[in-house]
């Protein structure tokens, strides 16, 4: 994972757009959170291999980052993100990770199932 | 060999996640392993859903199952364990699994291996809902056995609350000297081990190696 380039992901966002894609979205504390510290709470949902199409979408911020889809029925959106897997090309693999490196936040996006 | 070592020659560790193994059981487990004892891991998902994804990240949502095998195997091999199960579950569902097929998995584990004592967590007090579910899903198909034919359980529990309602542990192991293998093995998760909770942001010297990491501890489960 590398720290993300806005510039980039707008334009893996535009070319993944239109198309009908497998949606991986998650937000997490952890299950330790409240076992650690009594005033955090607890929480997390995700959903995973969501199918959804999207007609434009946009990243925006100045780190962490925002993303925002709009799809023919509503929206999905995702703050927090702060890194993307480079090596992957075809898929968008963004998350965002607290200041101990801990996953709080996922984004993906993908023609074929996750 | 002491008479602990002894005692059993084939024991069954049931856990949910890769590492779980390393932080509760690896001192003890290299103990009987070194005694002669055959061990059984059933590892119940791959921790797939984690939230640790290495310093600075290396793993992420998509990556993270296949770095956790492996480190798995690696954490086995450190410990000694003869034979890892991954039995495939998806990380943080379990307490929404189908119970019978869960328990089901593991009445075909205790048939298969007859293991004279099962490692598993203390459904209540173990803080992942994972955790939970898997001492749970144990405890309820070795007590579905004659009583004769279960073994010995002995539970892992940490929730704060744990000593107020179960007592403390009655069976407390001295583990130091098999802690270069268990630091080996909790080592071998790379991309959790470095979470600040766990190992700190520095070396620990030996002797915090020691106090943090030296005793383990069990709940014998109580079926009646
Ligand atoms: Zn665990």
């Amino acid at each position: 994972m590398l720290p993300l380039q806005p510039q980039d992901i707008q334009t893996h966002i535009d070319r993944l757009a239109g198309q009908d894609l497998y949606l991986h979205l998650e937000l997490t504390t952890g299950a330790y959170a409240s076992h650690l510290d009594s005033t955090r709470p607890s929480a997390s949902a995700f959903i995973t291999n969501a199918a959804v199409r999207y007609t434009n979408g946009s990243i925006s911020g100045t780190g962490p980052y925002r993303v925002g889809l709009k799809t023919e029925q509503g929206w999905v959106y995702a703050e927090g993100l702060t890194h993307v897997d480079e090596n992957d090309t075809e898929r968008l693999i963004l998350a965002g990770h607290d200041s101990q490196g801990k996953l709080i936040v996922a984004l993906q996006l993908s023609r074929e199932r996750f | 060999m002491n008479t602990i070592q002894a005692e059993h020659q084939r024991i069954l560790v049931v856990f949910p996640h890769p590492d779980d193994e390393a932080f509760a059981a690896a001192g003890t487990l290299a103990m009987y392993i070194e005694g002669g004892a055959q061990v059984t891991y059933a590892c119940l998902t791959l921790g797939e859903m984690g939230r640790n994804m290495g310093i600075p990240p290396f793993a992420n949502r998509v990556t993270l199952p296949t770095i956790r095998k492996e480190e798995l195997a690696d954490s086995c091999l450190a410990i000694g364990i003869q034979d890892l199960r991954m039995l495939g579950f998806h990380d943080k569902m379990i307490e929404f699994e189908d119970q019978q097929l869960l328990d089901s998995l593991i009445l075909k584990l205790l048939k298969e291996l007859t293991p004279s004592l099962v490692i598993t967590f203390y459904p209540g007090y173990s803080v992942h809902p994972d955790h939970d579910a898997t001492g749970a899903a144990v405890t309820r198909t070795v007590g579905r056995l004659p009583a004769a034919e279960r073994p010995l359980v002995h539970c892992v529990a940490f929730a704060s609350n744990h000593e107020q309602m179960i007592g403390k542990a009655d069976v407390k192991l001295d583990v130091t000297a098999f802690l270069t293998k268990k630091m080996a093995s909790i080592r071998a998760h790379r991309s959790q081990f470095q979470a600040a909770e766990l190992v700190g942001n520095r070396e620990l010297t030996d002797e915090e190696i020691r106090n943090r990491f030296g005793t383990e501890q069990f709940w014998t489960y109580r079926f009646d």
